[in-house]
């Protein structure tokens, strides 16, 4: 193949991945009910109807709460289990290892299903608890893949040394475990609150009558002069979420780098 | 007993199992106070095993260890008045060099001022003074190395852990802190354990060394005895250089062996202690230093063997030699120190090697 065959193969990729996520903020400013080209005038309307809609303010209000409990609950679950995987040796780690990734592949869909039957089960009401739970669960994966890395890069010496010199197993890992994959683990807050503050599947059938923001803009589709409004708040959350990955992914090199001092 | 003589170390019977491999067998051991003892031995020996147990890092399958006649069984390494250089140092990187040193003193909870002076003291012993604000990663090997030791002997143990501390430095930079270690242990008084590989490390620097092989000492003794009288063939093998000659024994007393080795004759000597005599085969070591190659005419010798030189080394000081000798199935490694005006031999040629009974030693 030719260079010229290559560069527009490229060009084809990138076009293919984002062009339809680059509609969106533009249709986003674009003075007319109706999507479709060509764009007449401009305008910022349709943000300024979003400072209006207070159900729209409950949607992202309890799409914050959810993704922060979510990825504060899954990065410390993470941290456990990163923590055993990475540092010991036990009957079980590799079944074990790969249970644990397992909501990884699983739809969505199933996860949501099923923990409606067990939270019914159980006789919990839907609510944002039970949201919390679901999206732990689906955060959990990615939790432990940011936060393994961030072990298996860490000298066990480290602790061994501060526990050495006098430390608690507990000041051990405020003092020298914590500080070393700190990257690590706001990377993980990043990410997980992300998926948190995306996800839509499980949040539609544990979300009760709370409805989180991805729930909120489905139920906004149903009236058709609403779309623009949703192209507005598409955009903004298109942005947001693009700022958190960009900021996790940062940390994450950060972190890399600092292990590559400790371990020479 | 005074308290002066008491062991500061003392291990019993110590074992260390993983699933079937026996790191360490039923190990006994008493490390005096004050002194600098090495434990030695190639990879996999169980010296790191054994220092592991006496830091608390590591749990013995069997067996009990007293430091300063505490026993230590249960306690945990933070509560152990040992500490520890690791192999990599394992300096926290997210800490300069200042909060490196005074890390083990926050239990110690001095004061600020105090905190200060014990960790600038410190530095300064190990010629790091004003290092204190650099992070490490603008350290060189050699002040890392410095840094992990000011960072245990701020804590003023009662026993110092060296892990293959030298291993990662260049040779010149090893040879230096060798000396180093060795001006500072003696400074401080504190008893130094280092666990090396490097028989000449040991050697240079200790007390006292024991040699280990698969998880059990084999010989104990000061550095010029474990070279000039090693207990068996694998401490004389892996201990210097060392020709090893079979022999045939005639004839044994009490005290004496009167043996027959090709080429050299035959010899009377004194019997070693503990030597196992299964058979007639004996096989005797001899240092290569301790014979020489009869170059000029006025070089003593209390014996001699027609010999020719196979290959040459030249190392500059010292030249070796390694020399063929008729009824000998191995050549013979002969090193000569390189005086002015000595002449260095090619292969080929022929000399005679001269030698003496005092220097052979039966091994097995």
């Amino acid at each position: 193949m030719g260079r010229k065959s290559l560069a527009l193969y490229a060009l084809a990729y990138i076009l293919f991945l984002y062009l339809p996520v680059l509609l969106i903020p533009l249709f986003s400013f674009n003075d007319s009910a109706v999507v479709s080209f060509p764009i007449k005038s401009l305008t910022l309307q349709w943000y300024r109807n979003l400072l209006q809609e207070t159900v729209l303010h409950d949607a992202l209000g309890n799409s914050l709460k959810v993704g922060i409990v979510s990825a504060l609950a899954s990065t410390l679950l993470g941290m456990l289990a990163a923590r055993a995987l990475a540092g010991y040796r036990f009957p079980g780690r590799g079944a074990i290892a790969s249970l644990i990734m397992l909501p990884l592949v699983l739809p969505e869909i199933i996860i949501g299903i099923s923990l409606l039957i067990v939270l019914q089960q159980l006789g919990l009401s839907l609510s944002l608890f039970t949201v919390m739970l679901g999206h732990v669960l689906l955060c959990l994966p990615f939790a432990i893949i940011v936060l393994r890395s961030s072990f298996a890069g860490l000298d066990k010496n480290l602790e061994h040394a501060a526990q050495d010199l006098g430390e608690t197993p507990l000041w051990v890992f405020l003092r020298v475990t914590l500080p070393l994959i700190f990257p690590g683990v706001l990377a993980s807050l990043l990410i997980t609150f992300t998926i948190s503050f995306d996800e839509f599947l499980v949040a539609f059938f544990l979300a009760g009558t709370e409805p989180t923001l991805p729930v909120y803009i489905w139920s906004q589709l149903r009236f058709i002069a609403r779309l623009p409004n949703i192209l507005a708040l598409g955009s903004l959350i298109l942005l947001f979420s693009f700022l958190l990955l960009w900021m996790a992914d940062l940390l994450r090199r950060h972190a890399e780098k600092r292990m590559q001092v400790t371990n020479q | 007993m005074t308290a002066k003589q008491a062991p500061i170390i003392r291990i019993c019977s110590v074992s260390k199992r993983y699933g079937d491999f026996r790191a360490l067998d039923d190990v006994d051991l008493e490390v005096r106070r004050g002194e600098f003892f090495s434990l030695l031995g190639p990879s996999g020996c169980g010296k790191t095993s054994l220092l592991s147990c006496i830091a608390g890092l590591v749990e013995p399958s069997a067996g009990r260890i007293f430091i300063d006649e505490q026993d230590m069984t249960g306690v945990p390494a933070n509560l152990r008045p040992s500490n520890m250089v690791f192999q990599n140092y394992a300096i926290f990187p997210h800490l300069n060099v200042f909060d490196n040193v005074g890390f083990g003193l926050r239990a110690k909870r001095l004061n600020k001022q105090e905190h200060g002076k014990r960790v600038r003291d410190t530095l300064a012993m190990v010629g790091l003074e004003g290092f204190g604000r650099r992070r490490p990663q603008e350290l060189s090997g050699g002040q890392k190395q410095r840094v992990a030791l000011a960072r245990a002997l701020v804590l003023r143990p009662k026993v110092l852990l060296l892990d293959e501390p030298l291993s990662a430095l260049d040779k010149k930079l090893r040879e230096q802190m060798q000396l180093e270690l060795r001006r500072l242990q003696m400074q401080v008084g504190i008893t130094f354990i280092l666990v090396t590989h490097d028989q000449e490390e040991a050697l240079t620097m200790s007390d006292r060394i024991a040699v280990m092989f698969e998880g059990r000492i084999a010989q104990l003794a000061t550095p010029q005895e474990v070279y000039d009288r090693p207990v068996n063939l694998r401490v004389a093998d892996f201990i210097g250089g060392m020709n090893f000659i079979s022999a045939q024994l005639l004839d044994s007393t009490e005290d004496n062996l009167r043996l027959a080795i090709p080429a050299f004759g035959e010899v009377l000597l004194p019997r070693p202690e503990n030597l196992p005599i299964a058979g007639r085969d004996i096989t005797l070591g001899m240092r290569p230093e301790h014979m020489s190659l009869l170059l000029e005419a006025n070089l003593p010798a209390e014996r001699r063997v027609s010999a020719q030189v196979v290959n040459v080394a030249y190392y500059g000081d010292m030249t070796y030699y390694y020399m063929g000798v008729e009824g000998l199935p191995e050549p013979l490694v002969v090193t000569m120190r390189n005086t002015a005006g000595r002449p260095i031999l090619r292969a080929g040629e022929g000399v005679d090697i001269g030698w003496s009974p005092s220097a052979l030693r039966p091994l097995a």
